[in-house]
């Protein structure tokens, strides 16, 4: 198997010098480039392409295949291993640092923004290059897969033109001198290979990312990804950084646990970060600064009187009477951002259908919470989150009982 | 024949408490382990929620956790002379099912056995002469000493983070603790649970009597706790539904809130769940087992071979797994010979509930947790002097009052009606002021020669068996025993103000159908004389040397504490002798 990915680099790279193209001279083709490979090895674990580019449980490490839900349709994940026909094997390192950092594909066609290389363009020409020395020594699969499975008139990538010139910035990160080495490397990381602002940036109606909002939040998949700016009140303005290392760590920390799609970043990706990269990170998102939002419309005292007895009967055993809950065990919800956030959907969701948290080798326990939809109504539900918005330090917009109704609708075609 | 499925090193019978202690020592020592357990898989979360579990009816009433008697169930009778019938509907034990085992349903009272218990027919032997004991009383030494399982209890401690008091920390007595215990390395990892106004209550007037009350060993812990597995536990809401009950609040120690979540992240584990071993396999000679034989849910039989067997089912199917394996010889109570099935034994458990003016007392008795209480030892095991008393063994005893559930919880002064207007009118005006200690008096059950387990003659199981058959009565010594310390109790009871006492003596004969404890013990005990016990110290099979037995199978006797916490310590001591002694030279760790 070693030798025949050995040999697929051999044949890619030939291919493309008889195609006329700029032979690579970045990636080492006998594979012997240790210190390269692991470098790109970490990158590749960073840039967490294994999530999108493998089925999960399936044996098949970044043979592709796996739907991606975007709001314009399905997606399907394309092949990454080195397989000369259904993967990358044959490509030349131009053409694969088009494609991460320019979203073109060999055949000048161009890719959809579910792959992000929007954020992808930040990174370094040699870290992107170190990615696909690495991924050039995995077992190739062939396997083919159909990408496009997007509706009309989505399916037609030429539009994508008009989206790169509207949304697509290209060009790589620009060290502010201004600022530290770490707080840089931590920009770095958070804006290119991390790509978290694929999550959790606001995104225009045609999935553009809005760039003065940057990583303010973001409604995607049935959840919202949270502001993590440095925000006091719906951000990670409480947080410190040993708040923010330990959650990327080990998806937990005194104030609360990474679950729905941010479990699956932790165990695949943020979990095996570096310490200093992710000091780096908790610098960086620290010093963004907060959005000058306007005061939330009061809570009705109905709805407060109402969801505090929901609360103290249903919620208080673990979470607490004071809302602190338990470190590392059950979150803090008058800190937790997920719960005070202007986009009530992820707290909606984990009443409505309860959760799970993430195990890792730091916090192997994955504590659950249990669904409450069966339980509650939708104006049980609004009063009661309406409640934990309010109950304490910080204010939120009361929910309405209109949206735990529509999210309920939504959720029940969601597996969890 | 059975399809054969790849070898592993090691194959656990059972995912309980000991088998999950077992299969986390020996997947830590780079072994291949599979646990085959009978149930369902179970985690706390998910079969938990704290939104539904206190659920009296479906828990406790319906036994929604327990083994189903129409998938396995045993006959019972008193005496040998007696013609046994199949248990149909649990009654005085609940046999557990599934992952967790009884670690899941228990009340998490974390005892550790006295000195003494270990050495109990020495220690008697010793201090009353043999003629004191009934002729046909067979207790014996377990053949480990309490200092020798020490470590492991502290082991078993500090992974449950068990909340209580020292009362002997190396030999120093410590106040508030229990003054009878053996000496402890350490303090309890956390503090002992707060207390409700009932049992604070208990505590004084027991001092004020004399005795030395102490807060019960509890599993519902009174703050949070990290285990040394990296696992998170969450402090006890004193919700009260916890024995028959699951806690998903992450609270109570069991396999699934402080073993397994660490245990399935392990690449050199793997669990089957709905899979019932019917059988340990033997090699021709029969000194060796070959693997196991289980039964799936589509009635699929499959061969697991593996080099080292692990037997941790619950007590009984523990006893009947040997006998249909023909592991060792079968007793025979007429010829006095044989092991397997000896020195079988339960608890012998009374109480005596106090009813207080409603207008002075409001005990709240809803605030609780399964093993909160305050408790004395002073009439446990021989820590008083038996001479005058003509019998042997004991218990402790306290206010362990573990919930105010609505179904179970209806207490009335003797002479009510059983039902109507009285009733309901006696219920209402008692609920809050009665203190109706759960497990009350907590005495021994030593072992006799009638009282054993063997295979049926008539009944057979649903793959054609014979059905295990238990033989189980009272004998006066512990009907004598029961009797003294109820009326201590009650003294007790009586001093914290009660106008009105309902004394329970505990009565033979023995009856199935009345719950006292699911402490069923022995029938496959440990020893130190292969004629008198079916395992060595190791709890290492005499018969089948790569094959260790462990649970509550393994007492001699029954003291009067609870099993779990001794249960516990020697899975972790014979881990402990499996990883430092067996391994290096598979083979007999005793030589008989």
């Amino acid at each position: 198997m070693r030798n025949d990915a050995k040999l697929s680099i051999v044949m890619g790279a030939a291919a493309a010098w008889l195609a006329g193209a700029e032979l690579c001279n970045a990636a080492d083709p006998d594979g012997q480039a240790y210190d390269r490979i692991e470098k790109g090895h970490y990158l590749t674990t960073v840039a967490d392409c294994f999530a999108c580019h493998t089925v999960p449980n399936a044996g098949k490490p970044f043979a592709g295949g796996r739907p991606i839900e975007t709001p314009f349709g399905i997606i399907t994940s394309s092949n990454i291993t080195p397989d000369n026909e259904t993967g990358i094997g044959a490509w030349s390192d131009e053409q694969f640092d088009d494609a991460v950092r320019k979203g073109v594909r060999p055949d000048g066609s161009r890719l959809y923004p579910a792959m992000p290389f929007p954020a992808y363009t930040k990174m370094t020409r040699d870290d992107v290059l170190a990615i696909r020395a690495y991924l050039a020594t995995v077992e190739p699969v062939h396997q083919p897969v159909k990408a496009n499975t997007l509706p009309f008139p989505f399916n037609i990538r030429l539009a994508m033109r008009a989206w790169d010139a509207l949304y697509f910035t290209e060009g790589e990160f620009r060290p502010d001198s201004q600022q530290s080495p770490a707080w840089n490397r931590g920009a770095y990381l958070v804006q290119g290979p991390g790509h978290c602002t694929a999550c959790h940036t606001p995104k225009s109606f045609l999935g553009g990312d809005k760039t003065g909002d940057n990583l303010r939040g973001f409604n995607l998949q049935g959840w919202f990804a949270p502001d993590i700016t440095g925000d006091l009140g719906q951000g990670l303005g409480q947080w410190s950084e040993a708040d923010i290392t330990s959650y990327l760590k080990s998806g937990h920390n005194r104030i609360t646990a990474a679950t729905g799609p941010m479990a699956e970043e932790v165990v695949n990706s943020t979990s095996q970060y570096d310490d200093d990269d992710l000091h780096a990170i908790a610098a960086y998102l620290k010093s963004l600064p907060g959005q000058q939002a306007a005061a939330p419309a009061r809570a009705e005292p109905s709805a407060m009187n109402a969801g505090e007895a929901i609360y103290r009967d249903q919620c208080s055993a673990c979470h607490g009477l004071d809302g602190q809950g338990v470190a590392m065990l059950f979150p803090s919800l008058a800190q937790s951002s997920l719960a005070h956030a202007g986009d009530p959907t992820s707290a909606i969701r984990l009443v409505l259908r309860g959760g799970r948290s993430v195990a890792t080798d730091a916090e192997p326990t994955a504590p659950g919470m249990p669904s409450f939809g069966w339980q509650l109504n939708d104006a049980q539900v609004a009063a009661v989150l309406t409640y934990i918005r309010n109950a304490w330090k910080t204010s939120a917009a009361p929910v309405s009982a209109d949206a735990v109704g529509k999210a309920r609708d939504q959720f029940s075609t969601r597996s969890d | 024949m059975p399809r054969k499925l790849p070898k592993k090193d090691v194959v656990i019978i059972g995912l309980g408490w000991t088998g999950s202690i077992m299969a986390n020592e020996l997947t830590d020592e780079g072994l291949d382990v599979i646990a085959i357990e009978r149930g369902p898989w179970r985690d706390a979360p998910t079969q938990f929620p704290t939104n539904y579990v206190q659920d009296e009816l479906r828990y406790r009433i319906r036994h929604e956790l327990f083994l189903r008697p129409e998938q396995n169930t045993f006959t019972f009778r008193n005496k040998m002379d007696q013609t046994a019938l199949p248990i149909r509907d649990w009654g005085s034990f609940m046999p557990p099912n599934g992952v967790g085992g009884g670690g899941v349903h228990w009340n998490a009272e974390t005892w550790r056995f006295l000195p003494t218990d270990f050495v109990l027919r020495t220690h008697l032997t010793e201090r009353y002469g043999a003629a004191f004991l009934p002729e046909d009383m067979t207790i014996q030494d377990f053949g480990v000493t309490y200092d020798e399982l020490e470590p492991h209890y502290d082991a078993f401690e500090y992974l449950c983070g068990t909340s209580g008091t020292a009362g002997n920390l190396r030999g120093r007595i410590q106040e508030g603790g229990n003054p009878f215990e053996g000496p402890r390395s350490r303090p309890y990892p956390t503090p002992a649970q707060k207390q409700p106004f009932s049992h604070a209550l208990f505590a004084k007037a027991a001092g004020e009597l004399g005795y030395k009350p102490f807060p019960q060993p509890s599993g519902n812990l009174s703050k949070a706790y990290k285990n040394p597995l990296g696992l998170q536990m969450g402090p006890c809401t004193y919700c009260g539904f916890c024995e028959w009950f699951g806690c998903g609040n992450y609270s109570k120690a069991s396999p699934q809130t402080t073993i397994l979540p660490h245990l399935i992240r392990k690449s050199n584990f793997t669990a089957r769940d709905n899979s019932e071993v019917v059988q340990i396999n033997l090699d021709r000679s029969g000194k060796l087992a070959t693997g196991v034989t289980f039964i799936d849910s589509a009635g699929v039989e499959w061969e697991q071979p593996a080099d080292l067997v692990i037997l941790a089912a619950y007590t009984m199917f523990n006893v009947q797994m040997l006998l249909h394996s023909k592991i060792g010889v079968p007793y025979d109570p007429v010829a006095n010979k044989g092991v397997i099935g000896r020195n079988f034994t339960h608890q012998t458990i009374s109480s005596v509930n106090g009813f207080f003016d409603n207008k002075k007392f409001n005990f709240n008795p809803f605030i609780s947790s399964g093993s909160i209480g305050m408790c004395i030892d002073e009439f446990n095991g021989d820590n008083f002097d038996h001479g005058p008393l003509g019998f042997v063994g004991g218990g402790y005893m306290g206010q362990v009052q573990t919930g105010g559930r609505p179904i179970q919880t209806t207490h009335v002064p003797p002479g009510t009606p059983k039902w109507g207007a009285q009733w309901k009118s006696a219920v209402r005006d008692n609920y809050l002021s009665t203190v109706a200690p759960g497990t009350g008096v907590h005495g021994s059950f030593y072992s006799y020669r009638d009282v054993y387990l063997d295979l049926d003659p008539t009944y057979r199981d649903r793959f054609g068996r014979p059905m295990m058959r238990m033989t189980i009565d009272f004998h006066d010594n512990e009907l004598k025993q029961n009797a003294y310390l109820t009326d201590k109790f009650a003294e007790i009871i009586r001093a914290m103000g009660a106008h009105t006492l309902d004394k329970a003596y505990r009565k033979g004969p023995y009856d199935a159908t009345d719950y006292q404890t699911t402490h069923l013990n022995g029938g496959a005990i440990m020893g130190t004389d292969p004629n008198t016990s079916a395992i060595n110290r190791y709890l290492q099979s005499w018969e089948v040397s790569n094959l260790f037995v462990t649970g509550a199978s393994a007492f001699p006797q029954n003291p009067g504490y609870n099993p779990t916490g001794t249960v516990a310590a020697l899975a972790f001591w014979a881990a402990t002798a499996i990883r430092g002694q067996y391994l290096k030279n598979p083979g007999p760790l005793v030589h008989a």
